[in-house]
């Protein structure tokens, strides 16, 4: 392997904290509230791929899909909440979000 | 090897750097964009890495599904951003520098691969018997994993039925089949029997 690791562990971190950083940076859009969960799992996947073949077991890959395929089903959910909430109160501004309780 | 080297440390920054701009894009199609930048050049690391099912997993899932989703919800909510209404010709440029950094990466990807075959062979390393990455993927994948597998399967279904319960509404104006309604229906509501004069209208 040409490049260390570590290096892709870096990585991986760079971008988890760019997803974390995100998520309270940018308060008033739920959409890119999304995209930086979006980023969070793909460091996440990062990740496992890079331990998956450093270490020649694929369990890594195999769990990497699976956190493929929650991320898909979460985006689906979380657009189509959007969506619904965007019809009732035609905004997404996360500060109005919480009118919904109770 | 410097190579490849220098592959991953494009795809690297090129991904930070994409990240960085879909949290501080001020428009959300901006955003959404660089997000596909993002997944491209996180699927070039996959294959540095070997893992070539799953890049191609995430090309197709997330630039084909999720990104398009999110572009989908972006441009039909009719959000208040000035910037959301300036037209094709706006969003031109970001669209057109995307594509060509992923054009130049995917060469450079797949150029390293053919260049330097001590690559292929070190990315293979969870693949015993000589078997392609994909195989060796599903052959774990059907045995080991199965019931895994049809577990997110069913967390698929469940999504997809969930997000079109949600976003199903009634329009109160929509002429709709009421099966009740037309079993309740009775002879004498519906049906007159008049008794019509010669030469004369009802």
């Amino acid at each position: 392997m040409p490049v260390p690791l570590s290096h892709y562990l870096t990585l991986a971190a760079i971008l988890f904290t760019i997803g974390v950083f995100g998520i309270f940076v940018n308060r008033k859009n739920v959409i890119v509230i999304l995209m930086a969960i979006e980023l969070l799992l793909l460091a996440v996947n990062i990740n496992f791929v890079a331990f998956s073949a450093y270490l020649g077991d694929l369990a890594g890959q195999i769990f990497a899909i699976f956190v493929l395929t929650v991320a898909a089903a979460e985006a689906a959910i979380g657009l189509a909440i959007v969506l619904v909430y965007f019809r009732n109160r035609g905004s997404i501004e996360v500060e109005d979000i919480n009118l919904m309780k109770g | 090897m410097i190579l490849a080297q220098l592959v991953f440390y494009l795809l690297a920054f090129v991904t930070v750097a994409a990240a960085v701009m879909v949290i501080a894009a001020r428009n959300p199609v901006h955003s959404v964009l660089f997000l596909i930048l993002a997944f491209f050049n996180s699927a070039g690391l996959f294959i540095l890495l070997g893992a070539e099912f799953l890049g191609m997993l995430l090309v197709v899932v997330y630039v084909g599904a999720v990104a398009v989703l999110f572009l989908f919800v972006v441009m039909m909510l009719d959000i208040n951003f000035v910037q959301l209404r300036e037209g094709f010709l706006h969003y031109l440029p970001v669209g057109a520098l995307v594509g060509l950094i992923l054009l130049v990466e995917l060469g450079l990807v797949f150029g390293s691969m053919a260049l330097e075959p001590a690559l292929g062979a070190a990315a293979g390393v969870a693949a015993d018997g000589g078997a392609t990455n994909t195989e060796a993927i599903g052959r774990l994948l059907y045995t080991d994993y199965f019931y895994l597998f049809q577990a997110a399967g069913i967390v698929l279904l469940v999504a997809m039925i969930g997000a079109m319960t949600l976003t199903m509404r009634h329009r109160p104006d929509a002429k709709r089949q009421d099966i009740g309604r037309q079993v309740r229906r009775r002879r004498s509501e519906t049906l007159e029997v008049r008794k019509v004069p010669p030469r004369t209208g009802i």
